[in-house]
């Protein structure tokens, strides 16, 4: 008998033997309860009418498929095709997620909110979102972070959030997961934490993969309208894994396409140096699920580089580790330095700045294309857009603005 | 203990913090206090459980390369010294730490280097029946934790796979000293009484005599860390000599000590 891999997790939060739920006593009633609310949430058609209502007129979906003429052309081969989430409102993929779990939240009857960021857009997105509904948010964010993302901290804060800090660690995502953790043991019969990635114990995993599932819903349907067939690539990147997530699962049960998730390779295969979990990492414990982690023999997790705060986290969603080890999905790592060649040669050949997140994925997607034959088709996932990361870009190449 | 009407203390300190030789220095300090039993805190990169206090001093550790064998070998040795009789130990670790490791060879080495039991404040009752069996097989208590939040039908369920004693967190929340402990700490100890025979250990925010106080004829006994914990920081941030910050963690454990007597 065939396994049908989209038929995960099972009650427990299991894929295979990823995920489940590792976290203290405290936080086990709050997650019981909010499995079971959203599985109701999920039946209930009115609560899926204002998602949709939402996602068509807040958010903007669907978002469009583009055929990235240009860029075929410059790469020779394969013809390259976008799904432009950097068109949402916000300019990425977050608030596919942000918005399911704030009216989550206001069916549950909570009035505040916490999240974590990285890179500053899932914190965008979280503030909108409450800003939309009303609802009290507090940001945590890396010292380090708040410093690469500057644009995204005083967004966060324009739309009536609470940006904190984090001064442990290594000052970035993972620290602030760790702090936004800490506030929700506390808090948790007031809060609802929106985990920004598929990370995180059950039913984290479950729903952010099924809120940002819309990616890859929209884009078969508009590959099969615009190209008469599936794709024959699917290409996203890869950091904690949510926009790759939403991407790649409407896919898991189509044989026929093959998905490749990108990892931020940072400066090279050493450790600290990359942020490469699914490449380098072993099986582990991290925040709250068993996954592939990158960590010590000790089981100490290790500091990771990217050049992209948004995937400069040292772990990754246990139903990409699930895809991993069943083969369905191959995970490969871009460099820095490939990904700021991908981000520059977008920028020129088709008028768009892509996340330097998403920039991995497009410069993945530059090598494969050059392989792949005139008539295949090659989708890659345009998470967000690059304007927070100017700045950063400029810095790097020597650059003033 | 009850026997003698009085409440077990059990302090908790950070192995390794800041090296292996000023563990092995407070373990026989609090051994000479005749504290209880003494909690040992595997240091963690990523602790969700703990506060500030006893996450700086994990970092104090890994920053000072503290290596879980070593842990190991040093107890092993202390064990065999003739001149320490230390109180039953209890190690207070990640399940990260302890899957990476390998959960038998960690369990095995734990029991040879003279642990008695286990918290594993990551590994809920629902995901530690498998783990339990091990730790039986090894000779070593699971300790598990109730959270106040903890509703009524789990907690039946984890007092029943539970050995040792019961961990009862004091309020919803994370590791650290707090001024008074909630008012409905009470309540629940009562419910747990009626729930299991194992002795009901208080933990989270106990600090001073005035807590032990509010606990009587409830608890069998407490748990105090970040209060000895954060002396630790003394260490590197005053010029204190490791004598005189060992001897004042005494001087703490021997009052926390006579107000277990009441």
């Amino acid at each position: 008998m065939t396994t049908i891999l989209s038929d995960v997790p099972d009650a427990s939060g299991r894929f295979g033997e990823f995920g489940r739920r590792f976290v203290p006593e405290t936080l086990m009633h709050a997650l019981e309860e909010l499995t079971q609310e959203y599985e109701k949430a999920k039946q209930d058609e009115s609560f899926q009418s204002e998602l949709n209502d939402l996602l068509k007129h807040y958010v903007g979906r669907p978002n469009p498929l583009y055929f990235a003429e240009r860029l075929t052309k410059h790469c020779g081969g394969g013809k390259i095709y976008f799904k432009r989430e950097d068109l949402n409102h916000t300019g990425a993929h977050k608030i596919n997620n942000t918005i399911g779990q704030a009216l989550l939240t206001v069916r549950m009857g909570k009035k505040r909110v916490i999240a974590e960021t990285g890179a500053g857009q899932h914190g965008v997105a979280s503030a909108v979102a409450c800003a939309r509904f009303g609802l009290e948010c507090i940001v945590y964010m890396g010292e380090e972070d708040i410093r690469r993302q500057k644009l995204n901290v005083f967004n966060m804060k324009m739309m009536g959030a609470e940006v904190r800090a984090v001064t442990s660690g290594s000052k970035t995502l993972r620290d602030a997961v760790n702090d936004a953790m800490r506030d929700w043991m506390s808090s948790v019969e007031s809060t609802h934490y929106i985990i920004g990635s598929v990370i995180g114990p059950h039913p984290f995993p479950m729903m952010v993969r099924d809120f940002q599932s819309v990616i890859g819903k929209e884009t078969r349907a508009q590959c099969l309208e615009q190209t008469g067939k599936l794709p024959d690539q699917v290409i996203a990147c890869v950091g904690g894994g949510s926009n790759s997530a939403g991407m790649f699962y409407p896919f898991i049960d189509d044989e026929s396409v093959k998905l490749i998730g990108v990892e931020a390779g940072g400066r090279g295969p050493e450790p600290g140096e990359h942020a490469s979990t699914l490449s380098y990492g072993a099986k582990g414990v991290l925040h709250g699920s068993f996954g592939y982690v990158l960590q010590d023999s000790d089981g100490q997790t290790q500091d990771v580089h990217s050049i992209s705060a948004g995937l400069d986290y040292p772990g990754v969603g246990p139903e990409h580790s699930y895809w991993k080890d069943s083969g369905r999905v191959n995970y490969t790592a871009i460099t820095d330095n490939e990904a700021l060649e991908g981000f520059q040669t977008m920028a020129k050949q088709e008028g768009i700045i892509p996340a330097i997140e998403s920039s991995h994925a497009i410069a993945h997607a530059m090598k494969v294309a050059r392989e792949a034959h005139s008539n295949e088709t090659i989708v890659v996932c345009l998470s967000g857009r690059g304007d927070k990361d100017v700045n950063e870009v400029a810095r790097l190449l020597g650059q003033e603005i | 203990m009850s026997s003698e009407g009085r409440m077990a203390f059990m302090p908790f300190i950070t192995a390794g913090d800041p090296d292996l030789d000023t563990t092995v220095a407070v373990l026989k300090e609090l051994a000479n206090c005749g504290v209880d039993l003494i909690e040992i805190g595997f240091p963690y990169s990523d602790p969700i459980a703990d506060g500030p206090v006893i996450q700086e001093s994990y970092t104090r550790a890994l920053n000072n390369h503290f290596q879980v064998h070593e842990l190991f070998d040093v107890l092993k040795s202390l064990s065999s010294d003739q001149t320490t009789t230390l109180p039953p130990l209890v190690g207070m670790v990640s399940y990260a730490i302890i899957f990476r490791y390998g959960a038998e060879k960690f369990l095995n080495e734990a029991s040879a280097a003279g642990f008695s039991g286990l918290i594993v404040p990551d590994l809920p009752g629902d995901e530690a029946l498998e783990f339990s069996q091990k730790t039986q097989l090894a000779n070593l208590d699971l300790v598990q934790l109730v959270s106040p939040l903890t509703p009524e039908d789990r907690t039946k369920r984890i007092v029943q796979s539970a050995s040792g004693f019961i961990y009862c967190i004091s309020v919803a929340g994370t590791t650290g000293v707090r001024d008074e402990l909630p008012a409905e700490l009470t309540v629940h100890l009562e419910s747990l009484r009626q729930l299991t025979d194992l002795p009901l250990a208080v933990g989270f925010g106990i600090s001073k005599p005035e807590h032990v106080d509010t606990l009587r004829g409830k608890a069998d006994g407490f748990i105090i860390g970040s209060a000895i914990v954060k002396q630790f920081a003394a260490f590197s941030d005053s010029n204190q000599t490791r004598e005189e910050v060992i001897s004042s963690i005494g001087n703490y454990a021997t009052e926390m000590m006579s107000a277990t007597r009441g």
